[in-house]
């Protein structure tokens, strides 16, 4: 038998670990923030934004891995998004569980956990060179839209399903056909929670560097076509600090590395919040 | 109308195969690249063996695979502890403000590019180990401290829907039966919520194990055995990051090769976590 006094004592003891745990995590994240903030700020001039990097990326700005990044992750989004959300459509109003529908779940949640240096690998044996495509934005916009694939799906899965039944029934019951029903109810009320998903890979996309290195290359030249070439931010960021290029270049592309982060998971939240408060 | 409907769901169908198609063809291929050295060089040898001198024609990958291993098991040393109590935190003890701070946090943590941690761990954390504790520096204990971090949104979000999946009644009739509150959450709730707990570290570990440039950054990527935490380690994933710009030929093959094994080990952790939240759901 536990006295009461040692039951509420542990009690406490647990409380204040806990609270510590949640401060801990928190202070770590801030940390991390505040060191790569507090130096790269000072230098995101609108220079830095507007040049491209000259001399391996020891002067000038950071233009081209801009552009190399948005490019890439427009081609990844461009593959995976109609994708993902037909797959959801088809798991959620075409099939109930059945064997294939779990089998394509399995699929895809085996999916999520494949490590990003693998879709590299993957990317680079099979678009670059058995369809030939080079390092180039076509093979690292295809290897990054494997990888979010998953996510586009679940997140779209989960935005049908908040739809409530009802508005399929008054669909069929007009006389509409299942496909109707998708295009003209389905989709129009799940559009924001899709959005969601999909703003959340694109983040993915930005961040992403092990798959990218592989697919897409490195070369600092502006692209010109689907098939050039490109280094993004991540890429640049990490051989700028990696090989010790320039530690105030390094910094400068972190930060504006984190702020973009920061801005489209604030977009995505801002979103969902929205979503969820007009639905409830 | 009937048909044109047919006809959609045919295509829906097709593209609902694509995600299992696409890990088909991932397998395809790296099998297809990797497969053919392990035959060559033989699997024992192969997994077995300490010696990683490509040019000289030697591919063991032990060292790496005991890499990988050390690295997660730190991870998870300090990443399972403090990722319970963030879930137990967030689903039974929210004071509201601070839930509202922690729990952009925990999303802000999963948004962060791997290159960002590994750049923090390699300026503020690998001088740290280096003058406070010794060695390199560039070592397990830095990177697990930072692979602890990186699998804490995995963690938490998984752990808390399952801790939040749990039927009312049974913190209520812990609580009824006189418990504590940490009583119900200890004795009642982490247990009854097990089999999600258990399928979020081993995502964890999935996650911890794959990842690549956080690791090159910070491991240090010396091809030996380690013996302590403060040695420098390679990986498996930052065996094929580091080499894959250069390697060609046989070289080339063997970094393949590593990504075989690599993918099975996270194929086996991916389908028992899978199982395991299966059987949660049912």
């Amino acid at each position: 038998m536990i006295s009461n006094r040692t039951r509420y004592l542990t009690q406490n003891v647990a409380k204040v670990l806990i609270w510590t745990a949640a401060l801990l995590t928190i202070g770590v994240m801030m940390l991390i923030l505040f060191q790569v903030l507090a130096e790269g700020l000072p230098v995101l001039h609108p220079r830095f934004f507007l040049d491209s990097p000259k001399n391996m990326g020891r002067e000038g700005g950071i233009l081209s891995t801009i552009v190399g990044t948005f490019a890439l992750t427009l081609v990844a989004i461009v593959f995976a998004a109609p994708l993902g959300v037909g797959t959801a459509i088809f798991l959620r109003e075409y099939t109930r569980e059945t064997r294939i529908s779990r089998i394509i779940r399995f699929g895809t949640d085996c999916l999520a956990g494949v490590p990003s240096i693998i879709f590299g690998l993957f990317g680079f044996v099979f678009f670059v060179i058995f369809l030939n495509m080079g390092w180039s934005i076509l093979s690292g916009g295809l290897t990054l839209a494997a990888m979010i694939l998953p996510t586009i799906i679940s997140t779209a899965e989960e935005a049908i399903k908040t739809i409530p039944y009802t508005y399929r029934e008054v669909s069929f019951s007009l006389g509409g056909t299942r496909w109707q029903t998708v295009t003209r109810t389905i989709l129009p009320s799940a559009i924001p929670g899709i959005f969601t998903g999909i703003i959340l890979s694109v983040g993915r996309s930005i961040g992403e560097t092990a798959a990218v290195i592989l697919t897409a290359g490195s070369s600092l030249v502006m692209p010109t076509s689907l098939f050039s070439p490109i280094r993004t931010m991540s890429v640049h960021f990490y051989i700028l600090a990696r090989e010790g290029i320039s530690m105030e270049m390094a910094y400068g592309t972190g930060a504006a590395l984190i702020l973009l982060v920061l801005i489209v998971n604030t977009a995505a939240n801002w979103l969902l919040n929205r979503y969820i408060r007009h639905r409830v | 109308m009937e048909a044109k409907d047919k006809i959609i769901e045919r295509i829906l169908l097709l593209i609902a195969f694509s995600s299992i198609s696409i890990l088909g063809l991932i397998a395809l291929f790296i099998f297809g690249e990797g497969l053919p050295l392990i035959w060559k060089v033989g699997p024992r040898a192969f997994i077995l063996g300490e010696r990683w001198v490509p040019s000289q024609g030697s591919f063991g990958i032990l060292p790496m695979i005991v890499g990988s291993f050390w690295v997660t098991f730190g991870a998870i040393l300090l990443g399972v502890p403090l990722g319970l109590a963030c879930a137990i935190f967030l689903s039974e003890w929210t004071p509201p403000l601070i839930a509202m701070v922690l729990r952009p946090t925990i999303q802000l943590l999963a948004a962060i590019p791997s290159v960002i941690y590994g750049f923090w761990g390699l300026i503020i954390l690998v001088p740290l180990v280096r003058n406070y504790l010794g060695g390199p520096g560039l070592s397990i204990l830095s990177g697990s401290v930072i692979l602890g971090f990186m699998i804490l949104p995995t963690i938490i979000s998984i752990s808390e829907d399952s801790l939040r999946a749990l039927p009312p009644y049974y913190k209520s009739g812990a609580l009824a039966l006189g418990a504590t509150h940490w009583q119900a959450i200890w004795r009642v709730m982490v247990p009854a919520a097990r089999s999600g707990i258990v399928a979020s570290i081993i995502l964890g570990m999935g996650r911890a194990i794959g990842e690549t440039m956080a690791m090159i950054m910070i491991l240090g990527n010396a091809v030996k055995m380690p013996t302590s935490f403060l040695d420098s380690a390679r990986t498996l994933t930052t065996n094929i990051g580091i080499e894959m710009g250069y390697a060609s030929g046989d070289h080339r093959q063997a970094l393949f090769a590593t990504g075989v094994i690599l993918f099975l080990i996270i194929m086996i952790l991916n389908s028992s976590a899978i199982a395991l939240s299966r059987r949660r759901r049912s």
